[in-house]
């Protein structure tokens, strides 16, 4: 038998029936939910007298929409609150197993399912949200849905697929110290551009992958949606069964055993082809810092901000000039002279209680620059929060001068209050840099969590390595 | 979903690339728990001049004047052409209910980004990929003070320019056929539901610890 990728032992696990012009019926384990991309799923089902095919295999928590200040009074902008109470009775109608906006395990979603044990290796996994990707750092396929493909998978418990091309990033060598997960995968998008990944599923894989914790990489396959790819995907090895052992949903005993052996055989075969390979050198790889309102346009720390006039593509110096003009940003401008007004760590990129330790250790002592008008550090999930707060994380932080908040992905997409006014320019740990994305005319330096409490404390960029 | 139906129509330039879900649909829209009523919001950012609100109404918002679909030989345009990695970033469908809403059935790109690509075919919007050249050469065609119109051909798979040429284009069958049916993906998987629950009857006995 010829060898196999790690995505076509994924895929034929789940083929139900193949059309004869390639297109598959693929089966879904899991299916996580949230409130804004589920109402019109649900009244979907409602309208063709439909029910859930595996109500259990369905976890819902709303994220987006909710407040990061005190929850006890409630939503106070009446759309997203009547969103948030769509979800919570879509789930009780339909008997989906839900936590809350009060119950501790609410989380972004993408944080929630990991730590409760909910993603397992060698599952199929959809969210109707692109950074569903996330969970492929457990050996898992796992990528975003739109709302019609909710409704389906809702309703069949399958999706409609074609198989992806496969590409293979190797990243070999060492990291140095202060190059976080955030950094290679900023690194891997700005080489292969946002575009990069289209029609492919991306497995990465390489010495500095391994070496990387769970979390980690997590954070690397969150971000793969950045280059385009439908999916990113991490073998599993001894510490993907680590990190999954004792978790709430995990499986236990026998079945636990029975588990652990066929996970071990979730990995690229020797010799198996990829559509596409490519290898990059740990080592060469800085902290990095986006300049421009695409994750492509991305450099080191030590870089300066590009010119327009030197790129030979006429439509991408013409994108370079618009980003610029949005960024209020000079060609040649060194990266650690750009100052920012605002600081956001958290999300499903970097929301992790790693991230917050990574954090932490810079903000440890020290106080946010007089010129900062605010420096926001959101948890991942309630559990986060709990284990931040027992590790006295909170601390550090509200002691340097960071507002310490409630779980949710608040300025990641600034569905919530906490946004960007105009002009005003971020170091951020979240996933996109685009235009208002954070806020209308607000301005997102995409960093990894260390860059940008070193960020708070300096008042404007600063190289991690230096402090 | 209605059935795609031949039709002409002026074609509006959108010469930008990597243009993303957030721009085709600013996040404050999507607290909507409708799927329509977005078309007054498509592009908001750059269509008006304020920051929009949900459920306000947009008729009296000063409007930014540079912007493509601002222009009036634009306004009733059902084909968008623009460039490569259209709709990345957010998996929102919220982005096509907009497009559809606002009247758009055609977009010519390049490329599109994967999620946004599945997502028009559910809601009646054809996303066709041409070569870079292809492009360049439709982009051409829109400069000037007049309009180019296209016909829209699915069956055929041909793009007729109102300044003579015809362009064929691919389109994945099984997709092209729900198209032009208007058929609802899930009857479709539903009449294979003995398939499904035999492969789940077996899944179930390989790897019980999934249910």
């Amino acid at each position: 038998m010829s060898a196999k990728t790690l995505y076509d032992k994924l895929w034929e696990a789940h083929l139900v029936r193949t059309d004869e012009d390639g297109t598959a019926l693929l089966y879904i384990d899991r299916h996580l939910v949230h409130e804004v991309t589920s109402p019109q799923a649900f009244e979907g089902l409602r309208l063709a007298e439909r029910k859930p095919w595996r109500a259990g295999a369905v976890i819902a928590t709303p994220d987006h929409n909710v407040p990061t200040t005190n929850r006890a009074v409630g939503i106070s902008d009446p759309i997203a609150r009547v969103q948030v109470e769509t979800l919570d009775n879509n789930c009780s109608e339909f008997g989906i197993t839900e936590y809350g906006m009060n119950d501790a395990r609410q989380g972004v979603v993408h944080v929630m399912g990991p730590e409760q044990g909910l993603i397992l290796p060698g599952m199929t996994v959809v969210c109707g949200d692109s950074h569903t990707s996330t969970h492929g750092a457990l050996g898992a396929l796992a990528f975003g849905i739109g709302t019609s493909e909710v409704e389906h998978v809702l309703a069949t418990q399958c999706l409609i697929q074609k198989k992806s091309k496969s590409m293979r990033i190797n990243v070999d060598g060492e990291l140095g110290r202060g190059v976080t997960a955030k950094d290679v995968v900023l690194a891997i998008i700005g080489k292969i551009g946002t575009a990069g990944g289209t029609g492919y599923v991306i497995e990465f894989a390489g010495s500095a992958i391994r070496d990387l914790s769970m979390e980690g990489r997590m954070t690397v396959c969150n971000m793969t949606i950045e280059a385009g790819a439908r999916a990113g995907i991490v073998a599993v090895d001894q510490k993907t069964i680590d990190y999954v052992e004792g978790r709430p949903n995990a499986p236990v005993g026998a079945q636990w055993d029975a588990a652990v052996e066929r996970w071990r055989t979730l990995q690229s075969d020797p010799g198996a082809v990829f559509d596409r390979e490519l290898h990059i050198d740990a080592a060469s790889i800085a902290p990095q810092v986006t300049w421009g309102t695409s994750p492509e346009m991305v450099v080191p720390v030590v870089a300066r901000v590009p010119d327009p006039a030197l790129e030979r593509d006429a439509t991408r110096a013409d994108g370079m000039r618009r980003a610029l003009e949005y960024m209020g940003l000079e060609a040649g401008t060194p990266i650690s002279e750009i100052s920012v007004d605002i600081v956001f760590i958290g999300s499903c990129t970097n929301g992790r209680i790693e991230d917050l330790r990574a954090a932490a250790e810079v903000a440890r002592g020290r106080r946010v620059a007089p010129s900062l008008q605010q420096a926001l550090v959101v948890p991942g999930s309630g559990l986060v929060k709990a284990q931040a707060e027992q590790e006295g994380l909170d601390r550090i932080f509200i002691e340097a001068g960071f507002e310490w908040r409630e779980p949710g992905c608040s300025m990641c997409l600034a569905m919530n209050a906490d946004q960007l006014l105009p002009g005003q320019r971020c170091a951020s740990t979240s996933n996109r840099n685009f235009e208002g994305r954070q806020g209308k005319d607000g301005r997102t330096h995409l960093v990894s969590p260390a860059m940008a409490a070193a960020a708070a404390i300096a008042g404007h960029f600063v190289d991690v390595r230096s402090l | 979903m209605d059935k795609f139906t031949p039709f002409t129509s002026i074609v509006a330039p959108l010469d930008r690339s990597n243009v993303d879900t957030d721009a085709i649909i600013p996040k404050q829209f999507l607290k909507s728990i409708k799927r329509s009523g977005f078309g007054p919001n498509l592009f908001d950012e750059w269509r008006y001049l304020d920051r929009g609100e949900p459920d306000a109404d947009c008729s009296g918002r000063p409007i930014n004047p540079d912007f493509v679909l601002n222009e009036a030989r634009y306004r009733d345009a059902q084909i968008l052409l623009t460039r490569e990695n259209f709709g990345c970033g957010s998996s929102r469908e919220h982005a096509p209910w907009a497009l559809a809403d606002y009247g758009i059935r055609v977009i010519l790109a390049p490329s599109f980004a994967d999620i946004f690509f599945n997502n028009c075919f559910k809601n009646g919007i054809l996303p066709i990929v041409l070569e870079d050249k292809e492009i360049d050469d439709i982009f051409s065609k829109t400069a000037g003070e007049g309009v180019l119109e296209i016909a829209v051909d699915l069956p055929g798979q041909q793009l007729k320019l109102s300044t003579g040429e015809s362009i064929g284009f691919a389109v994945d069958p099984f997709r092209k056929h729900c198209l032009l049916e208007g058929l609802d993906d899930i009857g479709l998987t539903l009449q294979h539901a003995e398939r499904i629950r035999e492969f789940e009857a077996q899944r179930r006995a390989a790897e019980p610890w999934v249910f």
